[in-house]
């Protein structure tokens, strides 16, 4: 008789668990390296978005696989099965990613594929190590002026006051909590609220993957003293002249419809700030989760741009 | 001295009350790569208060977590779990420490009763505005169990504080401290981000004694 987790999961059939799982060291914590497809295949390193993890590329991840790639995805620190840091920066997950793209020990340069956070990961990846990385292909991480997430004004004192507030607020709190429990499929509604676009049988089999069950019920394995919050001194605009000045093969691919989640940078803001050459896909009647709501046309979208220009 | 450990964001923080008092406490924020000293400074001899020090993640007798990730706002919440403990404060912060001071006063304007700018290392971090990217390292033979945190000597000297940021948390101190003048500048030193601090009226030059005795007295 299959277990609830094997229901759920058999309803997402075109979805699959990696074939391969490793740690990499990053520095005196370890993340978790998730693998589909032959070792001998050319690999390509995929970059989750923040509060996701790997898992989200279940689908992506087969689909290149299919195609002949060795496809190499991790928990970025914190995230799913990853260890949980005391610090997070932007800069420290960039490092990580430099050391997972190390792991594979590949003697010639990797294309690389981020979605989201990740996009604006591996675009900085490709701006550090230039002679490292072969493509950018970049899903729903193409900067804008006006910046992601919470967006308040930053000049008006109040607004600002509680952003802050807020953010030292939970910081005096976390550490000592844990993130809610609820049932498995609880927890899959409560992440609809920010994936609207994604089907209930999919959040669902996100849960199987990114949660744990304890005794009390399920609970995200992501830790619990992350959360959205104040960019710091970070400039959203500061990202734009560096991923014009990528000399990499790159592909954008966005989706038209604005979701909570996404970056909103519009095909018209994103096609003059785009590297030279760049390709560029924006998907009709699609959310910001494109590699899943588009899973096959975004795969036979990079595997035919990987094969012209690798 | 006295050294209480604060349980923050699964780190232990070490805040070292180094001389009793009955007024207003008095926050001492070290420079980078520095640790709280362990007697009470001459200069804060006249002040009538409690006088702490708190050691940053990484630093001192806190906390050397592993992995790296340092950025200025992670210690302004160090320091903001010091006020938790010790209630509305004046802070002395140094370098990196002043910095951290004025981002804390910026956000808790109502718990902070005046800040004292001096010098001190890790005043300018990385500068004002952005430079190439690059991936920091730090040698996994340099990792040891000792601080100061050698990820925390590189990642905040290399942070980027612009003046815009400073400016947008002078302005939050101007409209909701309820004071007058908060900020003394004491320092030789004038980062960037403390010139355009100083476009504030809020913000004024100052000597180290007269700051002091002029925020005790508040």
């Amino acid at each position: 008789m299959q277990s609830e987790i094997e229901v759920i999961r058999a309803s997402v059939p075109q979805a699959r668990r990696p074939d391969r799982t490793r740690r990499v060291d990053v520095g005196g914590i370890e993340v978790s390296v998730v693998e589909w497809g032959s070792e001998e295949n050319p690999p390509v390193l995929l970059a989750h978005g923040g509060f996701d993890f790997a898992g989200t590329f279940d689908i992506l991840g087969p689909l290149l696989a299919e195609a002949g790639f060795r496809a190499v995805a991790w928990d970025q620190r914190g995230h799913g099965d990853s260890d949980m840091a005391a610090l997070y920066t932007w800069e420290a997950d960039v490092r990580d990613a430099a050391r997972v793209l190390a792991s594979l020990e590949s003697v010639s340069p990797v294309p690389v594929l981020g979605h989201s956070k990740g996009g604006g990961m591996t675009n900085q990846l490709a701006e550090v190590l230039p002679h490292r990385i072969s493509a950018v292909i970049n899903l729903d991480g193409i900067p804008n002026e006006r910046g992601f997430g919470h967006k308040i004004d930053r000049t008006d004192v109040a607004a600002l006051d509680a952003e802050l507030a807020a953010w030292l607020d939970h910081r005096r709190r976390a550490g000592h909590t844990l993130r809610r429990a609820d049932t498995l499929q609880g927890l899959a509604e409560r992440r609809r609220v920010m994936n609207p676009r994604l089907s209930v049988e999919w959040l669902q089999y996100l849960v199987t993957v990114g949660a744990r069950e304890d005794t009390d019920g399920w609970r995200w394995k992501i830790d619990p003293t992350l959360r959205f919050g104040p960019s710091g001194a970070w400039r959203p605009e500061w990202a734009i002249p560096r991923l014009r000045g990528l000399h990499v093969p790159f592909l954008g691919i966005v989706g038209t419809i604005e979701e909570e989640m996404g970056w909103a940078t519009s095909p018209d803001e994103a096609l003059p700030i785009l590297p030279d050459g760049a390709e560029f896909h924006a998907l009709a009647n699609t959310g910001h989760f494109v590699h899943i709501e588009r899973a096959e046309d975004v795969a036979e979208i990079v595997v035919d741009f990987l094969g012209r220009t690798l | 001295m006295r050294t209480m450990f604060v349980d923050h964001v699964r780190r232990q923080l070490a805040l070292h009350e180094l001389r009793e008092g009955s007024g207003h406490p008095l926050l001492i924020l070290h420079g980078l790569g520095e640790r709280s000293p362990t007697v009470a400074p001459s200069i804060t001899q006249g002040w009538s208060g409690p006088v702490f020090a708190l050691d940053f993640t990484g630093h001192g007798d806190s906390t050397l977590p592993a992995g790296g990730g340092y950025t200025c706002e992670a210690l302004m919440s160090d320091a903001d779990a010091a006020l938790a403990e010790i209630g509305p404060s004046v802070v002395l912060g140094y370098g990196l420490g002043a910095y951290v001071g004025l981002l804390l006063f910026g956000s808790r304007p109502r718990e902070i009763e005046g800040l004292v700018i001096a010098d001190g290392t890790g005043f300018d971090g990385g500068g004002a505005r952005p430079t190439s990217s690059k991936l920091l390292e730090v040698p996994s033979d340099q990792l040891g169990d000792t601080t100061p945190d050698p990820w925390a000597l590189l990642e905040l000297a290399s942070d980027i504080r612009p003046p815009d940021y400073a400016v947008e948390h002078v302005r939050q101190v101007a409209a909701l401290a309820d004071m007058d003048k908060a900020v003394a500048v004491v320092s030789i030193g004038r980062p960037e981000w403390l010139e355009a601090a100083m476009e504030s009226d809020v913000v004024f030059e100052s000597d180290i004694a007269t700051a002091l005795s002029t925020f005790d007295r508040l």
